[in-house]
C-alpha cells in the first residue's frame, strides 16, 4: 500500500515536471505575449498541483497536507488574476499580433 | 528508482529554468519577461516541492507557502505600475 502511494507520487512528480518543461517551450517558442501566457500560465498551474499532489502522497501526514493544500489553493486564485493582468496590459499597450486573433472582445471599449 | 526519480526531476526543472532565463534574456517587452520570470519562480517551487518528495521531508513547506504568494505579488506590481511608466 505505502509502496503503491509512493509510484503514484513519483508519477506525478514526473507528470508535473514534464508540463512544467511543456511551459518553458512555449514560453520560448511562442510569437507574441498573449500566446507566451497562455503557455506559461495553465500547464504552468497543473503542473505545479501534479507536483503538489505527488509530495502529498510522498509526505503523507496530516498537518503536512493542510500546508501543500494551503499552497494548491493560493496558486489557483492568483495564477488567473496575474494572467489577466498580464493580458489586459498587452492588449493596451498594443502588443499583439492582430492577425492571431480570432474574436476581439475588447474592441470596442 | 528515488535516485533515477531524483535526476529525472532534476533535468526537466533545470531545462525549464533554462528556458524561462532564455527568455528573460531575450523577451521584447517588459511583459516577456514578466511572464517568463513568473515561470521561472513556479518552477523554483516544483523543485523545491520536488526536493522535499524524493527526501522525505517537510522542513521547506514554509517556503512554498511564501513562494507561491511572492510570485502573484512580484507579476502584479510590475503589471501595474512599472508597465504602464513604460509603454
Amino acid at each position: 500500500m505505502i509502496l503503491i502511494a509512493d509510484w503514484l507520487g513519483g508519477l506525478c512528480l514526473l507528470a508535473g515536471a514534464l508540463l512544467s518543461l511543456v511551459a518553458g517551450i512555449g514560453v520560448l517558442r511562442f510569437p507574441d505575449t498573449l500566446a507566451r501566457m497562455h503557455a506559461a500560465t495553465k500547464p504552468q498551474v497543473l503542473g505545479v498541483l501534479l507536483l503538489l499532489v505527488g509530495l502529498a502522497l510522498r509526505l503523507r501526514t496530516l498537518s503536512d497536507l493542510g500546508m501543500i493544500a494551503l499552497v494548491a489553493v493560493f496558486q489557483l486564485a492568483t495564477a488567473p488574476v496575474a494572467a489577466q493582468m498580464i493580458g489586459r496590459a498587452a492588449y493596451r499597450s498594443g502588443r499583439i499580433d492582430r492577425e492571431l486573433l480570432d474574436v476581439d472582445e475588447l474592441s470596442g471599449r | 528508482m528515488t535516485a533515477l526519480l531524483a535526476l529525472a526531476l532534476t533535468v526537466l526543472l533545470s531545462v525549464t529554468a533554462l528556458l524561462a532565463l532564455a527568455r528573460i534574456y531575450r523577451g521584447p517587452s517588459l511583459l516577456d519577461r514578466v511572464v517568463a520570470a513568473d515561470l521561472l519562480l513556479s518552477t523554483m517551487l516544483g523543485a523545491v516541492g520536488a526536493e522535499a518528495a524524493v527526501n522525505g521531508h517537510a522542513t521547506t513547506l514554509p517556503v512554498l507557502v511564501v513562494l507561491s504568494l511572492l510570485g502573484f505579488v512580484g507579476s502584479v506590481s510590475l503589471v501595474r505600475f512599472a508597465v504602464r511608466e513604460e509603454v
